[in-house]
């Protein structure tokens, strides 16, 4: 075990994966030599050469094209996208082509390898170009796989099970988290599973959801019912897609109230389609209705960025309502 | 016969291919190191006045942006972008203009802002996004615009700009304006899927835009021979059917000549026009950027001494317009200036809480409404938690 930041951590799986398998290339936008803008492909290019780790012109695009037919080719291409604010420009080819690779095909070609990092969220000031959280527009196109990390253990297997994986992910990396987030992280090789949501705490009240940077947000909630009194049982979704029902609804289940938190706007996130599945799965078991803590249904402010997060009191004012309902 | 593909069809009986490199552009240059016209070059007709607004702007914007890159060091803005290098391609360009020609900018060209005429007070208030910020404090640093100065509010995303000034261009000409739009962007931003369809877009509309490329060598680490293999930017113009010229981007009247020609020739012919302006990004992409990971600062020292500014001072003293020791003075109050404007700035309230829902429509929907209400009420009941605007919720 070594102690690591999430960058550290991604570097690591990075460097694994590209040592394991010479089909692995990293590329972006600064990936190259400087290593990314945060970082994170810090001294690949000097390990495996330029030819596996590269500077790319300035194009989303271009870059999500190249990666696609790098990987129906049969290598596996982890592109980044220097922030997911920035992802717009690629749309066309995550949703309409890696997604549809396989399909279109009929498994004739195939994408699976191909694995989209891309830094996402708020909390660093960033206004509405450095902070959004796109990861339901991704959510809702069939044939990606969607990934959100929440500390340097998770994002290490998780990233290593994504370039392992026969389906494209997109890699949502939470950059507040980058460097504030440090924990014990394996050196050797090990996969997370994508799919599979986490009980990170056990609980018997009520059941908090969500991913990614907001864990933190959710824990700290969790810790101002506890000194009310309030057991909850907390769970990192860990995928978006596919995502976890059973493990959702188990816990469900057995504490009848779910509080899901993300930091994206309300409106079609993705806590509206867990809340959705879950109301079917256990409606006769809910005490109270399903609650929402999301953004506000506008662009990510600047200077109101405080009060626009979906933050741990507005999270234990939910978990209250639950509980009083 | 007709000519469906709408190509030169003359004929070689031998396979024949074009190199990439077979056109390669000249740079304009009319002002050399010292001051002096380069032999068989002349100056551009400019009015004293003019060249001193345009000097004064260079030397505003060189001083604002080191006041506040060094406030940014001090944690008093959160983020902040220098023009260092590329004052006269900016000014230059901006000289050239209409006051009521549209300017889309990328992001660095605040001295194009500043020879409109916005305010030390507005830099400010933008950049310390207040209440007083004409975007109401939504953006990072730097992200300026002003509707009453034809200067388009900064958007991050790089190059979408570009098919968006052939658009505005395009309306300009059917609204029978005798005005253009000029759009600032990078070499890297170039490379955008953007940049190739606005120009596309531009040419078969003919649309008066004249795409201002600031080739500066860098797009953060990516030096530009990472980023293209071409002969620069200006041959792309050649690929679309535009005409493109290449300029000095450090000569100020190199600049300045070829905007204001290229202006008159997109406005009578109706055409767009790319120039590109090559210079250096002295500074670092942004105060998040560290250059010392990707170039040596044995490089930036042989740049720096390709400095903009004294080329064209010591063209304008050896025009008898400008007297050395008053220059120094007046740097020297306008450092003082900008402390003050940024004592002020720092202290005015940030946008009130009634923003967190406007402008997203041009009217707030009910859900906002009762969202807005409901986080009212949350900041009220924890008041300690969002300083910013607790004290002032009705």
């Amino acid at each position: 075990m070594a102690k690591m930041n999430m960058l550290q951590a991604i570097n690591n799986a990075l460097d694994l994966a590209m040592e394991k398998d010479d089909g692995v290339v990293c590329f972006g936008e600064d990936v190259g030599h400087f290593g990314g803008v945060f970082r994170a492909t810090s001294k690949l290019q000097e390990k495996y050469g330029k030819a596996r780790c590269f500077n790319t012109p300035l194009t989303e695009q271009g870059i999500a094209g190249f990666a696609n037919g790098m990987a129906a080719q049969g290598m596996k291409p982890v592109a980044e996208i220097q922030f997911a604010d920035y992802i717009f420009p690629a749309f066309d080819q995550i949703v309409n082509e890696s997604a549809k690779f396989r399909y279109r095909s009929g498994d004739e070609f195939n994408v699976g390898g191909l694995v989209f990092r891309t830094p996402y969220g708020g909390g660093i000031a960033g206004g509405h170009y450095h902070s959004q959280s796109p990861e339901a527009y991704f959510a809702h196109t069939p044939g990606l796989k969607v990934v959100v990390p929440r500390d340097p253990y998770q994002a290490k297997g998780l990233l290593l099970a994504s370039i392992n994986s026969p389906d494209p992910v997109i890699f949502f990396e939470p950059k507040r988290l980058y460097r504030a987030s440090v924990g014990e992280v394996p050196e050797e090789y090990y996969e997370l599973p994508i799919g599979k949501a986490e009980v990170v705490q056990e609980g018997t009240d009520l059941t908090l959801l969500a991913w990614g940077a907001q864990m933190e947000i959710v824990q700290k909630a969790a810790d101002m019912a506890e000194k009310d009194g309030i057991s909850c049982e907390i769970i990192d979704l860990r995928s978006i897609l596919p995502w976890d029902v059973e493990t959702v609804a188990q816990s469900v289940l057995k504490t009848g109230r779910l509080v899901i938190n993300h930091e994206a706007p309300l409106t079609g996130g993705f806590a509206g389609e867990v809340a959705a599945t879950i109301q079917q799965r256990c409606f006769l078991h809910l005490e109270s209705p399903i609650e929402r803590v999301c953004g506000l249904d506008v662009p990510y402010p600047l200077a109101l960025e405080k009060e626009y997060i979906a933050d741990h009191l507005k999270t234990y004012e939910a978990i209250v309502r639950s509980i009083n309902f | 016969m007709t000519n469906p593909n709408n190509a030169t069809n003359t004929s070689v009986h031998s396979a024949e291919f074009i190199s990439g490199h077979a056109l390669s552009i000249p740079t304009l240059r009319v002002l050399k190191d010292d001051g002096t016209l380069y032999d068989g070059a002349t100056a551009p007709e400019l009015d004293k006045a003019t060249a001193l607004k345009m000097y004064d702007t260079m030397v505003f914007t060189r001083v604002l942006d080191e006041r506040m890159l060094a406030a940014q060091r001090q944690g008093r803005i959160s983020f902040y972008m220098q023009c260092l290098g590329e004052e006269a391609a900016i000014i230059g360009s901006a000289g050239a203009l209409d006051d009521e020609d549209m300017i889309m900018a990328q992001y660095r060209e605040q001295g194009a802002l500043r020879y409109r005429g916005f305010t030390l007070e507005q830099f400010m208030n933008q950049l310390f996004s207040n209440e007083k910020d004409l975007g109401k404090g939504r953006q990072m640093p730097v992200h300026y615009g002003s509707k009453a100065l034809h200067y388009m509010t900064v958007s991050s995303p790089l190059g979408t700009q570009i098919p968006q000034a052939s658009g505005y261009a395009y309306a300009q000409k059917l609204r029978g304006k005798d005005n253009l739009t000029l759009c600032y962007f990078g070499e890297g931003a170039a490379s955008e899927g953007d940049f190739h369809a606005g120009l596309n877009m531009a040419a078969v509309h003919k649309a008066p835009v004249l795409f201002f490329c600031r080739n500066n060598g860098y797009a953060i680490s990516t030096p530009a021979n990472e980023q293209f293999l071409g002969d620069g930017i200006a041959c792309r113009g050649v690929g679309y059917g535009i005409k493109a010229i290449r300029v000095d981007g450090a000569d100020i009247l190199a600049v300045y000549q070829a905007t204001k020609m290229a202006r008159e020739q997109a406005l009578a012919e109706k055409e767009p026009i790319l120039i590109e302006s090559m210079a250096y990004r002295l500074g670092a992409h942004s105060s998040s950027d560290d250059p010392s990971g990707y170039r040596s600062k044995e490089e930036e020292e042989l740049w720096r001494k390709n400095d903009p500014i004294s080329r064209f001072r010591l063209w304008l003293i050896n025009q008898g317009w400008l007297d050395d020791a008053s220059d120094t003075e007046q740097t020297t109050a306008l450092r003082q200036e900008i402390l003050d404007a940024l004592k002020v700035a720092e202290k005015v309230a940030k946008p009130g809480i009634e923003h967190m829902i406007s402008d997203v429509y041009a009217e707030p929907t009910e859900l906002l409404q009762q969202q807005l209400k409901e986080l009212k009420a949350h900041i009220k009941k924890y008041p300690d938690a969002y300083p910013v605007t607790a004290g002032r919720i009705d």
